[in-house]
């Protein structure tokens, strides 16, 4: 565990990523099996202790320190791991620690109860950096810089295999993957994940922004508002298994069994996961806004009403194998082809086509692109037609091009430490609008909240604000004079019993600071009703 | 009579004491300042009047040439220097007596008298030893008035002589680069340069233009701090091997593009919270700090042990709590202008 920790402590304090590579690489090639594979798992993907979470360590140090205290220690620290590695009691006894594969060991093994004991011994065995890195590791998500796609790199330069290798097995495998190791470190046969239904990462798209593209080189697609799905299937003969992935490879097969039998070949699809509807594109575009969709995620049970009036299925935009076929290094030119030929055999009920937008040029598509905010469609996609499909973000295959954000006048109520690289600034900000009209005495209602969409020079101006217009404190919350006035820019707003305004934005983000506008000319909650969509 | 301690008031802009019309460490020009120690939240230029020990007055003369004639050839700022346990006598009967507080070069407790009531201000301070200023000294008083900058329990700053070993460690450890220290020009960098003569490093240390004429004005006061170069003056390939001290605004600046791939360190007690070393690039946080951490807090406030505790200047929300868990009277001080985050 020391060197462990000590990886993790270098690695928080390293910005080169060329540095961080060789740390983790260092280390994958000095550290024992099964060491390695349960750290390269912590550092990646993260590993998933069900008895361990935040609120167990919260526990934990409010039995040991004054309540009070810890939670002005964490709201400072930003982070409930470091805080309580900084506020354990030291052991009377030197420290003992044990290997990453027993303290996983030990971790895999306690409950929800025995946490409560046996977790303090396993802090007792360690000094401040080790219990921080234990800490870490036991509640997944490491936040220390370093990508699971950062971890992967590194381990595919350890042993000189590529990183798309590494990709494509990887989501077949499971910690401490002694396979990949056998395969990258000591030259065994590559791990078999053919007849698995396992995830393959999916290509992404960047932000057109300025760039104008030729139409002789790029189809157009629309970006539906749904999320974006992968659904393979896999297996010999009829014992094939579907599964449906996430954007980020989570298995979300319970939450939506209808798709789990109506995929007929073996496939990996990519696609848009919908309910039908006649929101988005109208009657002819067949779908329901996101909100719909809503009503259906997260869920890991699903009623047969909620089958019924939230029917799902996929809107396809791509294949990447097919009965055996890896179709992904074709240009999309052949896929699209492919994917034409396929749609026919698959049951209509769940499955169909994302159309190509046809346009006469760039200009042409524009003006299509405008339309969308009124067809209720996030905007479109352009995809080099000669690209084949690549994991992760390439630069000058696909773009998306998402319609115009709406903006708003909000001004700045209250905010709250962030955590991580914000961790005691004041970076979360909530915003409200006007409840009628300010010179006659309208009071502010809260409407959203945002973290991002300005600058670290411009973070630090905020925090200051903060700090120099608080008016009242709430435990770990400012509120602020109601003196500045955020531009906010958001996707769509829509109605929500969540926030006494009655209202919720979608991806709200600080478009503009307005150091220069006096608040009272900040947009009333009207203004903001009048623009919800469904 | 008068209600006690009815001739101490403190405003958002500093500590008042009516019955003198004097200020303790305000943040704004007055007439008339009783300033602790030199550093800029504390001692601001364009007072009328500044009482503080002789080298906090060469400090400020240093940063804001208080000493300088105007038009008429006069010198506007009148500086009344105070030596350590020496008490000056106010308007209005109020007594001012200066008093070690470990901070920095200079830097004083302020106790006040009058009418047989006694506060302390302590403006910021140590219990550490430090080869740059004597120590603080406990001195008992009716009403504490303590900073609470590193007033939360995570705040354990280590022995000076642990950050030297892994400052002089990582030197040795890359002989072919320097670490760049970042450091307060005032205070701390000396303090890190005569910790580092203390632990044995003899080598020509470089500074930062910034740093110059403070590390001299301490040299002055007696503070031996070694072969000193400046960064301005010397190869890239002189700085190999070598510590070079910044301010800590310099540190990602475009001035450390000169130096052969510096190791970036920074001396602060923020260093003790990992996030903090990343928000400023920090490869290597050392854990030092010129304030009193947690437990030299708490220990003070039991050894001066007050009637009562006015904390201010930091997290006071911790202190408060800590005060009343240990039935200790404390209040909370709205004080505005004062800045931590270089420390």
């Amino acid at each position: 565990m020391e060197e462990f920790a000590a990886l993790i402590d270098a690695l928080v304090y390293t910005r080169s990523r060329n540095e961080k590579l060789r740390l983790i690489a260092e280390y994958l090639q000095a550290t024992p099996d099964p060491d390695r594979g349960w750290a390269l798992a912590a550092l990646s993907d993260g590993l998933d202790f069900p008895a361990v979470k935040s609120s167990t360590i919260r526990n934990l140090l409010k039995d040991r320190i004054d309540p009070v205290l810890w939670t002005l220690s964490r709201d400072f620290v930003g982070d409930t791991a470091e805080t309580a590695s900084l506020l354990w009691p030291a052991p009377k006894e030197s420290p003992s620690p044990p290997t990453v594969s027993e303290t996983v060991e030990l971790l895999l093994a306690m409950n929800r109860k025995s946490v409560v004991t046996e977790l303090p011994k396993l802090l007792d065995r360690l000094d401040s950096r080790g219990r921080y890195a234990l800490l870490k590791l036991a509640t997944g998500g490491m936040r220390i810089g370093v990508s699971s796609r950062l971890a992967k790199t590194a381990f595919a330069q350890s042993f000189d295999v590529s990183v798309e290798d590494v990709e494509e097995y990887w989501h077949g495998l499971s910690p401490p993957y002694a396979d990949l190791f056998a395969w990258a470190a000591d030259g065994a046969a590559p791990p078999d994940i053919e007849n698995l239904p396992t995830f393959r990462p999916f290509m992404l798209a960047h932000p057109l922004e300025e760039t104008v593209v030729d139409l002789e080189d790029y189809a157009a697609e629309w970006k539906w508002d749904g999320i974006r799905v992968q659904l393979v299937r896999a297996g010999k003969g009829d014992s094939g298994e579907t599964r449906l992935f996430s954007r980020s490879g989570d298995d979300i097969s319970a939450t939506f069994p209808e798709l789990l039998d109506v995929l007929p070949m073996n496939a990996v699809l990519d696609g848009e996961l919908l309910v039908r509807g006649n929101v988005q594109g109208g009657e002819a575009g067949g779908a329901a806004s996101f909100n719909a969709l809503q009503q259906r995620l997260g869920r890991k049970t699903v009623s047969k009403k909620m089958l019924k009036d939230y029917p799902a299925f996929v809107r396809l935009y791509d294949v990447l194998l097919l009965e055996g076929e890896d179709l992904r290094p074709l240009p999309w030119e052949q896929r699209r082809g492919r994917l034409e030929a396929l749609a026919s055999r698959l049951p209509a009920s769940h499955f169909d086509i994302s159309s190509v937008v046809e346009a006469t040029d760039f200009e042409h598509l524009s003006q299509i692109r405008e339309g969308s905010r009124e067809d209720a469609i996030e905007g479109l996609m352009l995809k080099r037609k000669d690209s084949p499909y690549i994991a992760g973000r390439r630069v000058g295959y696909w773009y998306k091009w998402k319609r115009d954000p709406l903006l708003v006048d909000c001004v700045l109520m209250y905010a709250q430490r962030g955590s991580g690289k914000r961790s005691s600034f004041f970076s979360d900000y909530t915003f409200g609008c006007w409840d009628g009209d300010p010179d006659k005495g309208a009071d502010l209602l809260p409407v959203g909240k945002a973290y991002s969409g300005f600058t670290d020079e411009e973070l630090k101006k905020l925090d200051r604000h903060v700090r120099g217009n608080t008016v009242n404190r709430f435990g770990p919350v400012r509120e602020t004079d109601k003196s500045l006035v955020f531009e906010v820019a958001f996707d769509s707003v829509h109605e929500s019993k969540r926030h006494k305004s009655g209202l919720a934005m979608r991806f709200p983000r600080i478009h503009r600071i307005r150091w220069d506008k006096p608040p009272h000319e900040a947009d009333r909650i009207e203004a903001l009703r009048a623009l919800i969509a469904d | 009579m008068a209600a006690p301690f009815s001739w101490i008031k403190p405003e958002p802009h500093g500590i008042y004491i009516p019955p003198a019309d004097c200020w303790v460490d305000p943040s704004r020009a007055v007439d008339n300042a009783l300033v602790t120690h030199g550093h800029a939240d504390h001692a601001r230029g364009g007072h009328g009047q500044t009482v503080a020990t002789p080298e906090t007055l060469a400090i400020m003369e240093l940063r804001y040439r208080t000493g300088a004639e105007d038009d008429a050839g006069e010198i506007p700022h009148k500086a009344v220097p105070v030596e350590y346990s020496e008490t000056i006598r106010l308007k209005g009967g109020v007594d001012a007596t200066y008093i070690p507080a470990g901070h920095v070069l200079g830097s004083a407790q302020i106790l006040l008298e009058h009418a047989g009531e006694r506060v302390i201000v302590t403006g910021d301070y140590k219990r550490r030893a430090d080869p740059t200023c004597p120590p603080f000294e406990v001195t008992a008083c009716d009403i504490f008035i303590t900073e609470a900058t590193f007033g939360l329990p995570v705040f354990e700053h280590p022995p000076i002589e642990e950050e030297m070993r892994k400052l002089l460690g990582r030197l040795a450890a890359h002989p072919d680069r320097c670490v760049l220290v970042g450091a307060y020009a005032l205070g701390k960098a000396q303090r890190v340069i005569a910790e580092l003569r203390s632990a044995g490093h003899e080598e020509p240390i470089y500074l930062h233009g910034a740093m110059e004429k403070m590390c001299r004005l301490y040299e002055e006061h007696g503070v031996n701090l070694g072969e000193l170069r400046l960064v301005a003056d010397a190869k890239k390939d002189d700085l190999r091997g070598h510590i070079v001290i910044s301010p800590p605004s310099a540190l990602n600046d475009r001035w450390s593009r000169r130096l052969p791939e510096p190791i970036t360190a920074m001396a602060s007690g923020w260093m003790r919270v990992r996030q903090r070393a990343r928000q400023r690039n920090v490869e290597l946080p050392l854990v030092i700090s010129d304030h009193a951490d947690w437990s030299e807090l708490t220990r003070t406030i039991l050894e001066v042990d007050a009637q009562e505790n006015w904390i201010t200047h930091g997290r006071e929300d911790a202190l408060l709590r800590w005060c009343q868990l240990h039935q200790r009277r404390a209040k909370a001080l709205a004080l505005v202008g004062y800045e931590d985050e270089d420390d």
